[in-house]
Order: structure tokens, then C-alpha cells, then sequence
């Protein structure tokens, strides 16, 4: 039984399974992206208060935190999807890793920006070299690496090896900066905004919509996975066929 | 409406304009490269066909 169900779950890796399955899945994605986006946003903006040390700045919160939080777990989503090509050749887990790195790049950027208009105003400077920011940094970069060497290496599986030798090293740098604040004290950056300690957590006014603006990413994130993986998919068939089509 | 931002408006500000730019334009990019390929893979296919 448990081995029928793992045996089903690679059946998805068929990327004419995958497409069909996505078709249907796509728009509640899209929908649901959509809807938790709108409502989380507008909440926190409109209809949260001032934080009583850190004024209207705390609305950022809403934008800052998902987007960190995706920037990192779409570092580990495509390790994940690395291994599995690595280990089982899916060519589908490959492409889905190609596919969510621009999709990274944004949510760090994202993180960036939104950290550093955040830190002007609340540490008197736009940027400092603290643990926590210099590693966000460094996957930035190392998200740019690989969507360069996607792009650098003309055979798409040489291309799925070395990115995913570079997605593991790069997995340090991403599992830093989740953890810097608490390997180092002294950075500026405070210590993590959601957390199972109710005193080290936000305050409950601030946590609702935060969580409905992190589902909103999540969904958005998933959402433009599968467009842009099934996009991928097309690209290498349409590779495929003028192959083809080349050798007569 | 509005919420009062006070001193702190422009950093709110900009922070929802350039993160809401940020996602419509990998939104955007995603959606035109889908159909760009998707057109492209139609024709390639009719191409296929046609020589049988």
C-alpha cells in the first residue's frame, strides 16, 4: 500500500501528468494567491494600529516577513527539487527548480528593499553588516548565480547538475540567514517575528494578518511554480521537436 | 480612509509601492513568457503534423 502511494507520487513526474494536474489546479491557486494577498494587505494597512515603539513602520511587517520567509524556503524547496533530479534524473523536478529561482530573486529583493526603508527610519542607517543581513545578501547573490548558470550552459542536464551542486552551497547561505540571529548577538537585526513564544511573538493584532499575508505568498509562490514550471516543460518540448525536426 | 503614516510615510510608502511593483512584474513576465512559449510549441506541433 505504502509503496503504491510513493510509486503514484512519482507518477507526477510525467510531465504530461504534471500539465494536466496543473491545468486544473492552477486558477484556485491563482484565486486563493489573490484573495489572501488583497485581504492580508489591506488589513495590515488600513485597518491595523501604530506600534507603540515603532510608529507606522510596522506596517512593512506585512511585505517584509512573508517575503523573507519565501525568499529562504524557495531556496530549500529547489534543493529539494535538486536532489530528486539529482538522485532520480525527473527531468519535471529539475525544471521546477529553474523555474522558482526568478520567482527567489524577487522575494529577496523584496526582503532587501523592504529591510532597508524599514532600518533607515528604526537603526538611522540603510544598511548595516549584520549576520542576518549580509547572509540575506549572499543568497541574493547566489540566487543570481544560478539563474545565470541555467542560463550560461546550453545542454539542459549539464545545466540541472551544476545547478544543483551550486543549490546545496548555497543552502548554507540560505539556512544562515534564517538562524544568524541566533548564532551571533550582535547584530541589529532583532530576533525572529513569529514564533511558538508567545512573549517573543508579535501581538495578536499584528499576527492575523501577517498569517494571511503569508499564506497569500505562499499561494502566490505555488501559483507562479506551476505556470512557470509548466512553461519550462513546453520550452523543452518545443527544444525537443526542432531537434528533431533538424535531424530531418 | 487613509491611515495617518505620520513621519514614517515615506518608508511605508515605498515599501508597498516597490514590493507590489516587484510582484507584478515577475507576474507579469511569467504570464507573457507562458503564452510567448505556449504559442511557439503550437506551431512547432502544427509544423510536426503537417509533414506528417
Amino acid at each position: 500500500m505504502e509503496q503504491r502511494a510513493s510509486a503514484s507520487l512519482w507518477e507526477w513526474a510525467n510531465p504530461v501528468k504534471f500539465l494536466r494536474l496543473t491545468e486544473w489546479l492552477l486558477p484556485w491557486v491563482s484565486w486563493g494567491a489573490a484573495i489572501c494577498l488583497a485581504v492580508g494587505l489591506v488589513w495590515g494597512f488600513f485597518f491595523t494600529p501604530d506600534d507603540f515603539r515603532q510608529g507606522s513602520t510596522v506596517k512593512i511587517i506585512y511585505l517584509h516577513v512573508p517575503a523573507a520567509l519565501m525568499a529562504i524556503n524557495i531556496w530549500i524547496m529547489m534543493l529539494a527539487a535538486s536532489l530528486v533530479w539529482v538522485i532520480r534524473r525527473h527531468h519535471v523536478s529539475a525544471l521546477a527548480a529553474k523555474a522558482a529561482a526568478p520567482v527567489g530573486v524577487v522575494m529577496t529583493l523584496i526582503a532587501l528593499v523592504t529591510g532597508a526603508l524599514w532600518g533607515q527610519p528604526m537603526w538611522g542607517t540603510w544598511w548595516a553588516w549584520d549576520p542576518r543581513l549580509t547572509s540575506f545578501l549572499i543568497l541574493f547573490l547566489f540566487y543570481l548565480g544560478y539563474v545565470a548558470l541555467w542560463e550560461a550552459i546550453e545542454n539542459p542536464d549539464t545545466a540541472a547538475d551544476l545547478t544543483a551542486v551550486l543549490c546545496l552551497v548555497g543552502s548554507v547561505f540560505a539556512l544562515l540567514s534564517r538562524y544568524a540571529v541566533l548564532f551571533w548577538n550582535q547584530g541589529l537585526h532583532q530576533g525572529a517575528s513569529l514564533s511558538l513564544d508567545a512573549e517573543e511573538n508579535v501581538h495578536d493584532v499584528f499576527y492575523l494578518p501577517l498569517l494571511v499575508c503569508i499564506a497569500g505568498f505562499v499561494l502566490l509562490f505555488v501559483a507562479l511554480l506551476l505556470l512557470r514550471t509548466r512553461t519550462e516543460i513546453r520550452a523543452r518540448r518545443i527544444k525537443a521537436l526542432m531537434a528533431r525536426e533538424r535531424m530531418g | 480612509m487613509m491611515p495617518d503614516l505620520g513621519k514614517y510615510a515615506f518608508a511605508v510608502l515605498a515599501s508597498y509601492g516597490a514590493s507590489l511593483a516587484l510582484l507584478a512584474v515577475i507576474v507579469w513576465a511569467s504570464l507573457r513568457r507562458a503564452r510567448k512559449v505556449r504559442a511557439e510549441l503550437e506551431q512547432v506541433e502544427a509544423r510536426r503534423d503537417a509533414k506528417g
